[in-house]
């Protein structure tokens, strides 16, 4: 029989008992559906997460002071005081796969614009910061070597410290008092969101790390050596010339630990995007977990079939029907309920992700992969499911068929 | 008492069934039964054979061997000078398909599918292009004159209608051979004897046609009777005075309830 005649037959059987076809169907449906979106779901939130973290700047290395002891109580990373300054202009001078190097440090305050102020955070940095964290100025200018170097009183305000301290006005020109300290604004940076944390990376000052050293923070140590690698290929070796180096320079023994942490971007990237590759399985498991009970529904159905349509098999035998003819019938017809619930599934796993990342302002990712994936499974489960009960048809024997009642 | 079994010669040197000291046991539960035992029979093409017998006396399982849908436990069967018995299941499909017409007593229609469809089923399994399936269906169903009802339901057919499509589809894949279980057994006798006319007029056509029947009426249409009991043939005698099915239906009045009425 040819697979034409046998796919017409197929949609006719199946046809006759439209509701109970559809409601084989819906265990398909359901299950591609929910594969769909929960894969869509899961790599939404793994985009968003990759893409957060490397909003830092996937190339960069933190290089924080080492945790500090004191008889036995460590205060935990950065409560040394062992980066200078001169580290972070050795680390430019001497290592040849870091590209930029800004030293940090920090110091918290008020700060006050006419009869306004806002409580917010200085961050002292070097001249190349916002490049390697790939931020732009929206006016004005970011500080030069210069100003760092004559620790200038400039800043730059961030988009929520501007919009609060100069509501109306221009910031750029005026002169903000940070700690009575009076800093000309030179520049605004543009807008950057909330961090990974849901932190506001706008509420911020930046101004010359040199300046905030001497001017606010009156503490010779860095807190923090931001240093980007060359490329994201050369990152472990930034890494190790960097350790190297400061090994070197703070003179630890070849067998004590280090009195520095570097972060590493990538290995965050890395770790985040892992945890998030993990729950995107984790789902689409559990939703194809349904699409194996919508196998077993086809199952169920098409034995029942099977039994119904007994008296119509040995018809079919005693007119010529082989084993294989009725065997392809039955497969085909279980085939043809999976692969159409597969593909009306697709269309509803497709609107359920929209409606979920538009009603829970949540990326979803649809990819051509979880489309291929879901509706192969469902062809697979069909197969699987239906083959069973076409086996059971093929064997009956045309006499017997014949005389079911 | 018993008559006696006559060995038929066959007249037109062409044999189309052979059957020497065939036996069917079957194993219900633990007990053996002896459906057929022992029979030896030849059929010459274009025979007109009744099949005449009480219930159990082994009618049934004869027609199964002889369409293929069984095989024998002992002797052999050759249909067409093919031992049938040493067939796979595909290949006695194949002869089933290509050889073999069945009328069952039930019609054993498909229901929801047309007339023509049903007919066209065999031709399904032997790979006739679309075109030529629906052209042979239709040339089928003006055999048994049914052309006007070709897109009709089994449900919308009358009996006798019904086993007239049932004939078409015997009919579909020219077959050497119809075999035909109480093919009246479901219908009134002026309809029964519609039906006769048409097998009939197949085998004038040179159509070999068996069937099983136990109203002597019915037989008398065949040209061979062939009785069995208890497994056995009891007798297998020509039937000279065979009746011409054309010529009892001019005779009969036409009945108030006939099918013709309901169009």
């Amino acid at each position: 029989m040819k697979i034409g005649n046998i796919l017409l037959s197929a949609f006719r059987a199946l046809q006759r008992n439209k509701m109970r076809s559809f409601l084989t169907m819906l265990g398909i449906i359901i299950g591609v559906a929910a594969v769909i979106a929960m894969l869509a779901i899961g790599q939404g939130a793994e985009f968003s997460v990759k893409q957060q973290i490397s909003a830092l700047g996937t190339n960069v290395l933190i290089i924080f002071p080492g945790s500090q002891a004191t008889g036995g109580i460590r205060f935990g990373a950065g409560s040394q005081t062992t980066l200078t300054e001169d580290d972070a202009a050795a680390i430019a001078r001497e290592c040849p796969a870091v590209a930029y190097v800004s030293p940090g440090s920090r110091a918290g305050g008020q700060v006050i614009a006419g009869n306004l102020n806002w409580g917010t955070i200085i961050e002292g940095t070097g001249a190349d910061y916002l490049i390697m964290r790939q931020w732009n100025i929206e006016y004005g200018e970011y500080f030069t070597e210069l100003d760092v170097k004559g620790a200038s009183k400039v800043c730059i305000l961030g988009r929520t410290v501007a919009d609060n301290l100069f509501p109306d006005a221009t910031p750029v020109g005026q002169t903000v008092r940070i700690r009575n300290v009076p800093f000309k604004v030179i520049g605004v940076l543009s807008k950057k969101g909330q961090n990974a944390m849901g932190m506001d990376q706008d509420d911020v000052i930046m101004a010359p790390y040199t300046t905030v050293l001497r001017r606010l923070a009156h503490f010779p140590y860095l807190r923090q050596i931001l240093v980007s690698a060359v490329s994201p290929t050369t990152i472990p070796a930034a890494q190790n010339q960097v350790t190297e180096l400061l090994r070197m320079r703070h003179k630890i023994a070849p067998y004590d630990t280090d009195d520095f942490t570097i972060r590493n971007q990538a290995d965050l990237v890395e770790t985040a995007t892992e945890t998030t590759k993990i729950l995107t399985i984790l789902l689409a498991s559990i939703a194809s977990v349904s699409l194996l009970v919508g196998g077993i529904g086809i199952m169920n159905i098409m034995l029942v079939s099977v039994t119904e349509r007994t008296r119509e098999i040995g018809i079919r035998m005693s007119v010529g029907a082989r084993g294989r003819d009725i065997l392809a019938q039955f497969l085909i017809e279980a085939m043809v309920l999976s692969l159409l619930g597969g593909l009306i599934g697709i269309g509803l796993g497709v609107t359920v992700s929209h409606l979920i990342s538009s009603l829970a302002k949540w990326p979803s990712i649809i990819t051509m992969f979880s489309i291929i994936l879901s509706f192969g499974f469902s062809i697979v489960v069909g197969i699987f499911f239906g083959f069973y009960p076409a086996r059971k048809a093929a064997m009956l024997n045309p006499i017997d068929a014949l005389r079911y009642e | 008492m018993a008559e006696a079994i006559v060995p038929r010669p066959i007249e037109s040197g062409c044999r189309i069934i052979g059957i020497s000291h065939l036996s069917k046991t079957y194993l219900l539960g633990e007990v053996e039964v002896h459906a057929l035992r022992g029979l030896t029979l030849d059929v010459a093409c274009g025979e007109f054979v009744a099949i005449m017998g009480a219930s159990g006396s082994g009618k049934s399982t004869f027609m199964n061997i002889l369409g293929c849908l069984d095989i024998p436990t002992k002797g052999s069967y050759y249909l067409e000078d093919i031992e049938v018995g040493r067939l796979s299941r595909d290949e006695l499909a194949r002869i089933r398909n290509r050889r073999i017409g069945f009328v069952f007593q039930g019609f054993n229609l498909l229901s929801r599918t047309s007339a023509i469809e049903n007919v066209e089923l065999p031709l399904l399994y032997s790979a006739l292009p679309g075109k030529d399936r629906h052209q042979r269906a239709m040339e089928a169903l003006q055999k048994v004159g049914l052309g006007d009802r070709v897109h009709h339901y089994p449900n919308q057919l009358s009996g006798g209608q019904q086993q007239r499509v049932a004939i078409a589809r015997a009919l579909v894949n020219n077959p050497a051979i119809v075999l035909a279980d109480e093919p009246t057994g479901n219908l009134d006798s002026r309809t029964s004897i519609e039906i006769m006319d048409i097998f009939q007029q197949l085998n004038e056509q040179g159509i070999t046609i068996i069937l099983v029947t136990h109203e002597l009426d019915i037989a008398q249409f065949a040209r061979r009777h062939i009785t069995f009991r208890d497994g056995k043939i009891r007798a297998d005698r020509i039937n000279p005075n065979a009746r011409n099915a054309t010529e009892v239906l001019a005779e009969m009045p036409l009945g108030e309830d006939d099918e013709e009425d309901e169009a």
